[in-house]
């Protein structure tokens, strides 16, 4: 059964600002067109995350969920779940790509069936948990950038990629509160060559990636006035670097921008570390912050409601009736990897979050997927709920990238489909029968 | 569904009632008058017992970024403290920052049925109240942390008028479902923001050329005359600095008159004699409470043991990262509106200072004269997590029991302390006008804090024990809105539906256009976004009860 996103009726309109759920920048500013047809094209001040977003929840899908590859009700689909769940020893509720609603249903759902938590790009998040959870953290949110950040030490990462619109509204906009103007800002780019869309004066200190934890060691060590014997770190001539460590000594107000995504090596929290260090040592002097950029498929989200509801964040497992937070044990790659879980529930509600990689040694464990209605993994699910997207489909809630400002999205169209945490309390309901 | 708590003795400080045996008679949730013909009743014989309403905590941080940030910092100290799942309650854990699940029903099993979160930053209103609302039992609201937001702080150095800023206080207060006004490090938080590293009271901000005591000026004017019932929430400059009781003094001086709440004045009341250069100011600042009638103010004991302190006041909580323990830190700004520290502190009964901070809340609490003006608060968590009232019920309470626990701490900070010297014992009576009827009375909140009719049937029962810790630590009955949630200090219901309090006082809707402008021109969300309605906030979890601004109850 194929069917426009279902069969409510929609009628065709446009929709001046809305909030884009599509990145951790949750631009609110973001004009879309509805169609009768029930799609949803963004028609003006879009970026390329946004058109894409915004399209693939647009395409048909199939409408109603399935159990073992067959149409099935909403009711069935749920029993078959709760079945699975019931009989399982170690679930594992993965994904998490939801908003705030269907978040608070699935620790509800995990505590209820003593499940583990942990989303699917927890590899990037926790390079900054760690570090945090060691030492702390320094660290600013878009506002302040926007209005008084007059250095950008970029780290590994060209921004843009990842948050397309960051020069555009964050880093670079007309008119800030203190008289701060384009010209003064400077942008320095290490590693990542600068988009074209960068601050006017922008430098760039090429690096290839396996030298970043060496050169960020360094950079903390010439922060705080260490005489270095070396000459160069990978490529990078020592002088260089003082350079930037005096630039960010006299700078007002800095900032290191990173996106842990992007800090794709081993250990790489180590390097995080060093980030902070160089930070804590600058702030005797000058105001320099942190600001680590993240928030894409609601993985801060994600992590805010279980910490909040129960005090511990993503990486955690309800067995035995009580929680208990692992950063190694309950990283579900591994517990895949391992075959620890013997229950897989996925859930992406906003892109098409491609599965953990599974080896082909053992069957796989039986995977219960919400998703939206092209998910690529549909036909391999044991049981299928095609769900709304929040912020298309329904209203809700996400955290921002600095973990401050949650934004709240609107519906852009009517939907038939359940949300996440409507099927997510369904299972619960369920499981609480018997 | 009536129901009737028979032969208890009452004890109802909003009513002059002292210990008297009286019925209390509840019906759909409320306190109601004797029914005049005996109708048929559950009943249920509490003979001998104290009954008291539901206890109200004015100050707590239980939720919103900050809080968050703390649980996030603290994995070691939450897995000792383990809150497992039961048939009633779903898990969770945490001792100095807890999750709201094990918050509400740790809060709840004290007989507390209302707690207020101090500290909602504007821009993390949302967040906050999306925490109370799965903060389970216990109703909640908030204070609006005001006075270091660039919105403000360019009114007031442009000089526009004292009714404008009384505008963009109620638009706060509206849009962000807030029951007060708090300012934290007036001015300060942003100056550290321009690298200022102090703001005494009448130093000027290097940006905005205003003063703390301007700030201080503007804000308890608005209070006032949007006739909101609580007074500005005063944290003060130079937090936890010796020397800083003469700050407090000033600050009192900056209210001209006018109502000021002092929060958590302990760490405001620190002096600078003897070879430390840190000293008791307690006996100075308890006189100026005593003899200014416009001023209030909640004590932020400190406990020994571990904690981690969360403050909107970044620019002394950096200074005070280094003291932490384990030695960690988060210092954040914040989208132009504040900022924020988390920092873990140890409170060791051997350090000379930490001892003489234990000593220096108790000596507050016990010369401050008017219980209606002072209030029980640990600052949760920043001076003990909440967890510790009826230990310090019992220290108040209790004197030989307290010089006991006086003999412990380290001697140094004993031949510093005049504690051993105060005779008083707080009264039963004096407990309940701070825990109860005084926090109600400040936040203007009619219907609770008491036992008269048409109240809220939050209703607390307790053993007359002896031991006024284990007494308050485990009550009998706790009964929210009418229905027993609470047998012997245990959970025995859940209840859903619980609310937020907050106020909607009058104000020019014209800031609206003014605050839309400026969030265009120089903000990364959207002034739309900004509001809170009655609507998303029940989404969040809460219904809301608003209150009369007309000024204070009687």
């Amino acid at each position: 059964m194929a069917a426009r996103p279902d069969k409510a009726e929609q009628r065709s309109r446009d929709i001046a600002t809305c909030a884009c759920p599509f990145c951790g920048l949750l631009c609110e500013d973001v004009a879309v067109r509805t169609s009768a047809g029930g799609t949803v094209a963004v028609s003006a001040r879009g970026c390329e995350l946004s058109r894409a977003g915004f399209a693939r929840q647009s395409a048909p899908g199939p409408g109603s969920p399935r159990v073992a590859g067959s149409a099935a009700t909403l009711e069935q689909a749920v029993q078959a779940a709760a079945q699975l769940l019931r009989e399982a020893w170690l679930p594992l509720i993965g994904g998490l790509a939801t908003d705030v609603a269907g978040m608070r249903a699935a620790v509800e759902l995990a505590d209820r069936c003593g499940a583990v938590l942990d989303h699917a790009t927890s590899a990037a998040k926790f390079r900054n948990l760690l570090a945090f959870q060691d030492r702390g953290a320094i660290t600013t949110t878009l506002a302040e950038v926007r209005n008084r950040a007059d250095l950008l030490v970029v780290i590994g990462t060209d921004v843009v990629s990842r948050f397309p619109r960051f020069f555009e509204r964050i880093a670079a906009p007309r008119g800030t509160l203190f008289g701060l103007n384009d010209s003064e800002r400077r942008c320095v780019f290490v590693g990542a060559k600068p988009p074209p869309d960068a601050p006017g004066r922008s430098d760039w200190i090429a690096c290839e990636r396996g030298d970043m934890p060496d050169l960020l060691g360094a950079l903390a060590a010439l922060s705080a006035g260490a005489r270095l014997d070396a000459q160069r770190v990978g490529l990078v001539p020592i002088e260089r670097l003082r350079e930037l460590a005096n630039s960010m000594r006299a700078a007002r107000y800095g900032v290191i921008v990173w996106s842990a995504a992007d800090l794709d090596f081993a250990h790489a929290e180590l390097a995080v570390l060093a980030i902070m260090r160089t930070l804590t040592v600058l702030n005797r002097t000058t105001r320099f912050s942190g600001v680590p950029l993240g928030g894409t498929e609601a993985d801060l989200t994600a992590d805010a409601v279980l910490l909040w509801q129960v005090g511990l964040p993503l990486r955690t497992g309800f067995a035995a009736d009580a929680p208990e937070y692992d950063p190694y044990r309950y990283d579900a790659r591994r517990l895949l990897a391992r075959r620890e879980i013997d229950v897989l529930l996925w859930i992406s509600t906003l892109s098409d979050l491609p599965l953990p990689p599974q080896t082909d040694a053992t069957p796989a464990p039986p995977l219960i997927l919400l998703a939206g209605p092209n998910a690529g993994a549909a036909q391999h699910a044991d049981v299928y709920f095609p769900v709304a997207s929040p912020g298309v489909d329904h209203g809700g809630h996400l955290v921002r990238t600095d973990k401050v400002v949650t934004v709240r999205l609107s519906a852009a169209r009517q939907s038939l489909r359940p949300s996440c945490a409507q099927v997510l309390r369904a299972i619960c309901g369920e499981l609480s029968r018997c | 569904m009536l129901m009737c708590l028979t032969g208890g003795r009452v004890i109802d400080p909003a009513h002059g009632i002292d210990g008297q045996v009286r019925d209390v008679y509840v019906r759909d949730g409320r306190i109601i008058e004797a029914p005049p013909d005996a109708p048929e009743a559950q009943t249920i014989d509490v003979t001998g017992r104290i009954v008291m309403a539901g206890a109200i905590d004015l100050h707590t941080h239980i939720g919103g970024g900050k809080v968050n940030l703390a649980r996030l910092l603290m994995p070691e100290d939450h897995r000792k403290s383990v809150c497992e799942r039961t048939a009633l309650t779903r898990s969770s854990c945490g001792h100095a920052a807890p999750g709201t699940l094990a918050c509400g029903y740790r809060y709840a099993e004290m007989g507390y049925t209302a707690c207020f979160e101090p500290a909602m930053l504007p821009t993390n209103a949302r967040q906050t109240h999306l925490e109370l609302g799965d903060t389970p039992i216990v109703d909640k609201g908030c204070y609006a942390l005001l006075g270091s937001d660039d919105f403000f702080l360019r009114m007031l150095a442009a000089g526009e008028s004292q009714a404008r800023i009384n505008d963009y206080v109620g638009w706060i207060l509206d849009c962000t479902q807030a029951i007060a006004i708090k300012v934290v490090n007036p001015g300060g938080i942003s100056a550290f923001k321009f690298n200022q590293r102090r703001l005494d009271i009448d130093e000027p901000h290097v940006h905005y050329r205003v003063t703390p005591r301007q700030v201080l000026r503007a804000l308890t004017s608005a209070v006032h005359e949007l006739k909101v019932p609580h007074a500005l929430h005063v944290h003060g400059c130079n937090l936890g600095v010796p020397g800083n009781a003469d700050t407090t003094l000033a600050t009192i001086g900056a209210a001209e008159g006018l109502p000021i709440h002092l929060t958590h004045v302990q760490f405001h009341s620190y002096g600078t004699e003897g070879d430390r250069k840190f000293s008791s100011a307690a006996a100075r600042v308890a006189e100026a409470i005593n003899a200014n009638p416009n001023v209030s103010a909640d004590v932020g004991q400190i406990m020994f043991g571990q904690t981690v302190t969360a403050s909107g006041d970044n620019m002394m909580q950096f200074r005070n990262a280094e003291l932490g323990s384990p030695r960690k830190a988060v210092i954040m700004d914040i989208e132009c509106d504040a900022g924020c520290g988390v920092v873990p502190f140890r409170y060791r009964d051997q350090s000379f200072v930490n001892a003489l901070q234990w000593a220096i809340g108790l000596e507050m609490f016990l010369s401050v004269s008017d219980p209606w003006r002072i209030f029980l608060t640990t600052d949760h968590p920043n001076g003990a997590p909440f967890t510790s009232y009826p230990h310090l019920i019992r220290l108040l309470t209790d004197r030989a029991f307290r010089n006991d626990m006086f003999e412990k701490i380290d001697p140094e900070a004993r031949a510093h302390s005049t504690l051993a010297s105060l005779t008083r014992e707080y009264s039963l009576y004096e407990i309940a006008i701070m825990t109860r009827a005084g926090p109600a009375r400040t936040l203007g909140l009619a219907d609770r804090g008491h036992l008269g009719a048409g109240a809220a049937a939050d209703i607390v029962v307790y053993r007359d024990e002896d031991d006024r810790e284990r007494m308050f630590a485990s009550p009998e009955y706790v009964f929210k809105d009418g229905e027993l949630i609470v047998r012997d200090g245990r959970l025995v219901r859940v209840t859903d539906g619980a609310s937020v309090h907050a106020v909607k006082p009058d104000y020019d809707r014209a800031i609206e256009a003014k605050v839309a402008d400026y969030f265009e021109r120089y903000q990364t969300s959207s002034a739309a976004g900004f509001r809170i309605s009655a609507d998303e906030l029940h989404e969040c979890g809460s219904k809301l009860i608003v209150h009369s601004c007309r000024g204070a109850a009687p």
